[in-house]
C-alpha cells in the first residue's frame, strides 16, 4: 500500500510533495451507542435472554452453598433451611424458577441449530430434535419429582 | 402514490467530517427495487451519490445497505414494501465508510482469508488417478454453506461484530465450515486453530440475526453453533487422549 501511495503522490507548484492521502480522505468509523439494543425488538429480546441468565447463575451458586451446608453437618443444614424459608428467599426462588423455565424453553428451541443428527441418509428434522428435548425434560422432571415426593 | 422520499445517509469527507441525511424524491414504480430508485437519483437528480452495485439479481453481493435499519440487498428489496415512506438508506452498519453508501471491505476480506476458505489436501493425487469424486450426499453436507456470496449483510446484523471488531464474524465461519464438511478437504486442523481462538467462534453469543438477514439461507449462526460443538468435542479429546490431538 505504501508503494502505491508514494507513486501516486505529486508535487505542487512550489515543489512540495502532496501526499496521496489528500485525495483519499478520512474514512468515517461509526460508533456504537451503549443503547444499541433498545431500537430493535430482536436485540431487546436477546439482551433480556442474556441478562436474565444471571438468575440461572444465582441458582447455581445457591445449589453450591446448599451442598456445602450439607457437607458441614446437620447444624449448618438447619441454618441453611431456615434461610431458605424466609419470604425473600421464596420470592427469589419463584423468580428464578420462572427464568429457568424460560431459559430451558429457549435453549431447547435453539438445540437443532447446533445439532445435526442423521438416521441413515436422512437428516432428522429440527422439530423432532426439539420434541425429543422437551420429552426428556418432562421425563426427567417427573422422575426427579417422584424421587423427592417418595422420600 | 406518485413519489416516495428516500433519506440517504451521505458522507462527503472533503466537505464534512460527519455523515448527514439527504432527502431525495423519486417517482414510485411498483416494479422498482431500492437499487432502481438509487440509480434514478444517480442518473436524474444527483450524480454525486456514490454506492456499489453490479449484477442486479442477488448474486454478486455488492449492493448491501441498511434500509430502515435492516441490512438487505437493495437489488431484491422492493420500494413497495416500505410505502408510504420515507425510506432511510444507510451504509452497512459497523463498517468504516469511504463515501456515501460505500464501505471499506478490507477488514471483512481479511477475516474471510483467515478462515482459509479453500480446499486443503494432505496429499495431492496424481492427475492419472482422476478426479476427486463426491456422492450427492457428500455434496449435501456443505452445499448450504457454499451459497455465501460475501455480501456482508450478516456482519451488519451482528452486534458482536460492532462491539468486538476483532470477532472473525458469521460469514468467515460459515465459509470455513463449507470446507470443513467437504469430503475432499483435510484442512480442519488448520482452521480450528484460528477459529477456536479468542476472536473466533466463542465470541458469538447467538443473537441469530445473521441467519435471519442472509439472502442465500446459508445459516451462519447454525455454522457457528455446530463449530462450537466440534470445539467442545476436540477439547475433550485433547484432555482424554492428548497423544491424538494437535493434528
Amino acid at each position: 500500500m505504501d508503494s502505491r501511495e508514494s507513486t501516486t503522490s505529486r508535487t505542487d507548484d512550489a515543489g512540495v510533495e502532496i501526499p496521496y492521502q489528500r485525495f483519499r480522505p478520512k474514512r468515517y468509523q461509526p460508533r456504537m451507542s451503549i443503547f444499541w439494543w433498545i431500537h430493535k425488538k430482536v436485540y431487546l429480546r436477546f439482551i433480556i435472554r442474556e441478562l436474565t441468565s444471571v438468575f440461572v447463575a444465582i441458582y447455581a451458586v445457591i445449589l453450591i452453598v446448599k451442598l456445602n451446608a450439607l457437607l458441614r453437618g446437620p447444624e449448618s443444614w438447619e441454618v441453611m433451611t431456615a434461610a431458605l424459608a424466609t419470604p425473600f428467599s421464596i420470592v427469589l426462588h419463584v423468580i428464578i424458577l420462572l427464568f429457568v423455565v424460560y431459559h430451558s424453553i429457549t435453549w431447547f428451541l435453539l438445540a437443532p441449530t447446533a445439532t445435526v443428527v442423521r438416521l441413515g441418509r436422512k437428516r432428522i428434522p429440527d422439530s423432532a430434535i426439539i420434541a425429543v428435548n422437551f420429552l426428556m425434560w418432562l421425563v426427567l422432571s417427573v422422575a426427579v419429582g417422584w424421587i423427592i415426593l417418595a422420600v | 402514490m406518485e413519489s416516495v422520499t428516500l433519506q440517504v445517509l451521505r458522507y462527503l469527507p472533503e466537505e464534512k467530517s460527519e455523515p448527514f441525511y439527504q432527502d431525495y424524491d423519486v417517482p414510485f414504480q411498483k416494479k422498482w427495487v431500492i437499487l432502481d430508485a438509487l440509480n434514478y437519483i444517480k442518473d436524474h437528480v444527483d450524480g454525486t451519490l456514490t454506492y456499489r452495485w453490479s449484477c442486479r439479481m442477488g448474486v454478486c453481493g455488492s449492493c448491501g445497505m441498511m434500509v430502515n435499519d435492516q441490512p438487505v440487498l437493495t437489488c431484491e428489496t422492493f420500494l413497495e414494501t416500505y410505502l408510504p415512506g420515507p425510506i432511510r438508506i444507510a451504509p452497512l452498519s459497523y463498517f468504516a465508510v469511504i463515501r456515501d453508501l460505500v464501505v471499506n471491505t478490507d477488514d471483512f476480506l481479511g477475516k474471510v482469508k483467515r478462515a482459509k476458505p479453500w480446499l486443503i489436501t494432505d496429499e495431492l493425487k496424481p492427475v492419472t488417478e482422476g478426479e476427486y469424486r463426491q456422492t450427492p450426499d457428500e455434496l449435501k453436507e456443505y452445499k448450504q454453506y457454499s451459497m455465501c456470496i460475501n455480501c456482508m449483510l450478516c456482519y451488519s446484523a451482528c452486534p458482536i461484530v460492532g462491539l468486538d471488531p476483532e470477532f472473525v464474524g458469521p460469514a468467515a465461519v460459515a465459509l470455513a465450515q463449507r470446507y470443513n464438511y467437504d469430503s475432499r478437504d483435510d484442512g480442519h486442523g488448520q482452521r480450528n486453530k484460528i477459529l477456536m481462538d479468542d476472536d473466533g467462534i466463542y465470541s458469538c453469543t447467538l443473537v441469530g440475526e445473521c441467519s435471519v438477514v442472509c439472502p442465500k439461507a446459508v445459516d451462519p449462526a447454525g455454522a457457528i453453533q455446530r463449530y462450537k460443538v466440534t470445539g467442545a468435542v476436540e477439547w475433550w479429546k485433547s484432555v482424554v487422549m492428548p497423544w491424538k490431538s494437535d493434528k
